[in-house]
């Protein structure tokens, strides 16, 4: 390094040094990368079980250096359940995304919620199914273009994008809800706030956590990383709004 | 001795999990084998086991998965449907060699079909079930005592291959009442340094995955749970033989239909014929070997595969005679229990022909 000069942005320790297979902008990278650095900085790392979804993120245990189970597609809410229940004194984080969450595994998702399951749920909603090529999710939006809604989402066929964080907040095992991005650096500080403060909360069992990253797929939105941000920003922020949702005591 | 009681199948196979020093059970009800949930339910406040009262057996089995993962002893129960409903995970959960027990207590279909016993499930739990080249250890329990010496089998066996271990039996066998001697509580101690428990700072991460994805690495999995499937049929088969040494019928059947079976034994016997009973204990490992040899006795006249079903353990029996004796199927399906006379008749039948 040169002299003189300090790294003030690197790689948290628990990341594991190697190349990512996510695509260039990728959020993916982004939210690993926040996760690992809250874990590292709380201490926690020997004391948190990871949970990694079927989608884009199945490969998360390559990357990050925690214990970590790779669930079938939709229920990292079971097998994340049952490592709670066993480890009552670790961390357990779930690591999911649309389809996997809010699609094939809503069930596994609704009740580990409402039974308040000690889980931190990190979703990573990017309005799309990434890894098998861009087909449709349960939170596309209306008139989005995905391979399976090549004339953009209709609501008559296939219902308006699911607010999984609202519906979540509705069960009283749920301690916080908060809703985020990494559109922009001040919004990525606020994600890994979250995330933090998710660890915290499950220190104290008081319930589930659920984060949702209101996130990109710049390749199967047919984008640029760049382009993806003006449409987190124009689209989808707007009818996913950023912020608190449900936290405890209020 | 241990402790002697009066209980049903379905209650002594969750005393014996209890006893094999179960430290979590995922489950959904589904008859006939709710009461193996609703047992364990009330015995929890008295025992340090987690239950966690499933939202689907989806979810059982994938708990299953997620705890047996992070090192402890683990059970899920269900019903053939519900049995149905597990395969992605159990597939998963052979993939990734995770050592587990299931309990199959199975009743009849094919679809909703009926509550009433049944052994249509034998393709499902002997043949893989899911998707992908995988076996399960499969025991088939025929008696209330057996429920509970083969649940603390199956955890052992498990544990000692890493591997998912089947219970595979019948409603009736979950129903029945019969006396059973209960052995002393395990005091069990996992010891598994491969399990998701905490990354210490003294080792690696651990993962599980049942992922991957290059050809390769595919294939060499494959082998790997190959070799160890090999080395289980090597060393874990296991059958009860029933005046087989001169027999000239050769009945083979498990789990309640076994029971009738031997009383086909005697009845014919008393006639004058000569039938014995071959019981498979474990259908996987299913006693190749065994049967293969009483197909080369001289003595042997034919196979006589008797099972709650239209004839699937039959396929194994005929695949070791390899065409060397006749084999035949008897069986009824529906839950309708067979008697000892019909299937006697039926034997005399074929006796008669030649
Ligand atoms: C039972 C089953 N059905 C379907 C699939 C195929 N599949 C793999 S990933 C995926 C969608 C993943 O999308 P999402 O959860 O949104 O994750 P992303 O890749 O967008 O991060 C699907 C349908 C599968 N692996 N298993
Ligand atoms: S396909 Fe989409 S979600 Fe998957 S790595 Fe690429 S950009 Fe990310
Ligand atoms: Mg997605």
């Amino acid at each position: 390094m040169r002299e003189g000069y300090e790294v003030v942005y690197k790689r948290p320790k628990s990341l594991i040094e190697t190349r990512m297979h996510y695509c260039p902008g990728c959020f993916h990278g982004t939210v690993h990368k926040l996760l690992m650095e809250v874990l590292d900085e709380m201490e926690i790392v020997e004391k948190t079980i990871g949970v990694c979804p079927v989608g884009c993120s199945v490969f998360a245990y390559d990357y990050m250096n925690v214990d970590m189970q790779e669930a079938a597609h939709g229920r990292a809410a079971a097998v994340a359940t049952a490592i709670s229940r066993l480890h009552p004194d670790k961390y357990v984080f779930s690591y999911q995304g649309d389809g996997d969450l809010a699609a094939i595994g809503t069930a596994e998702t609704i009740h580990a919620c409402n039974r308040g399951e000690n889980i931190v749920f990190i979703f990573i909603n990017n309005g799309i199914y990434g890894m098998t090529g861009g087909q449709m999710a349960p939170t596309t939006l209306k008139g989005q273009i995905t391979t399976t809604s090549p004339h953009g989402r209709d609501p008559i066929n296939a219902g308006m994008p699911l607010k999984m964080s609202e519906i979540v907040s509705g069960f009283d095992g749920v301690a916080y809800v908060e809703r985020v991005s990494c559109n922009t650096a001040g919004n990525a500080r606020k994600t890994k706030k979250a995330l933090e403060k998710a660890m915290k909360i499950s220190e104290q069992k008081i319930g589930t956590s659920f984060i949702e990253v209101i996130s990109n797929c710049p390749s199967g939105w047919k984008c640029t990383p760049v382009q993806s941000l003006d449409w987190i920003k124009d689209e989808q922020i707007p009818y996913f709004p950023l912020g608190v949702i449900k936290e405890p005591g209020k | 001795m241990g402790e002697i009681r009066f209980m049903k199948g379905n209650e002594a196979l969750a005393e014996a999990a209890i006893r094999a020093g179960m430290q979590g059970y995922f489950g959904y009800p589904i008859t006939p084998q709710s009461e193996i949930v609703e047992y364990l339910a009330m015995q929890e406040p008295n025992h340090d086991y987690v239950l966690v009262h499933a939202e689907s057996e989806v979810a059982s089995i994938n708990m299953l998965y997620g705890g047996a993962g992070a090192g402890s002893r683990v059970m899920t129960t269900t019903s053939s449907p519900g049995f149905s409903l597990m395969q992605e995970g159990v597939s998963y959960i052979a993939c990734a060699e995770l050592p587990c027990v299931i309990a199959n207590i199975s009743r009849g279909g094919p679809g909703l079909g009926t509550i009433q016993a049944s052994q249509g499930d034998y393709f499902q739990a002997v043949k893989g079930g899911g998707h992908g080249d995988y076996n399960l250890i499969v025991l088939a329990p025929n008696s209330v005592q057996e429920m509970v010496d083969h649940t603390i089998m199956a955890f052992e066996l498990a544990d000692k291959y890493n591997t998912p271990a089947l219970i595979l039996t019948d409603g009736a066998i979950g129903q029945m009442m019969e006396k059973v001697v209960l052995p002393e509580p395990i005091e069990y101690k996992p010891n598994k340094p491969w399990a998701t428990t905490g990354k210490t700072k003294d080792r690696e991460r651990n993962y599980i995955t049942s992922l991957y994805i290059k050809s390769e690495d595919m294939e060499q999995k494959n082998f790997k749970l190959q070799a160890k499937y090999k080395e289980i049929k090597e060393n874990e088969v296991r059958f009860e033989s029933y005046k087989i040494d001169d027999a000239e019928i050769i009945i083979v059947s498990y789990g309640v239909s076994s029971r009738t079976s031997k009383k086909v034994v005697d009845l014919a016997r008393e006639k004058g014929i000569k039938v014995g009973l071959l019981r498979p204990i474990t259908l996987w490992p299913f006693p190749t070997e065994e049967i293969a040899r009483l197909s080369k006795l001289d003595s042997t006249k034919f196979f006589l595969s008797v099972e709650m079903s239209v004839g699937q353990m039959v396929e194994d029996v005929k695949l070791n005679v390899e065409g060397r004796k006749p084999v035949y199927m008897y069986g009824r399906t529906g839950g309708i229990m067979m008697t000892p006379e019909e299937i006697l008749e039926y034997a005399v039948k074929k006796y008669e022909e030649g």
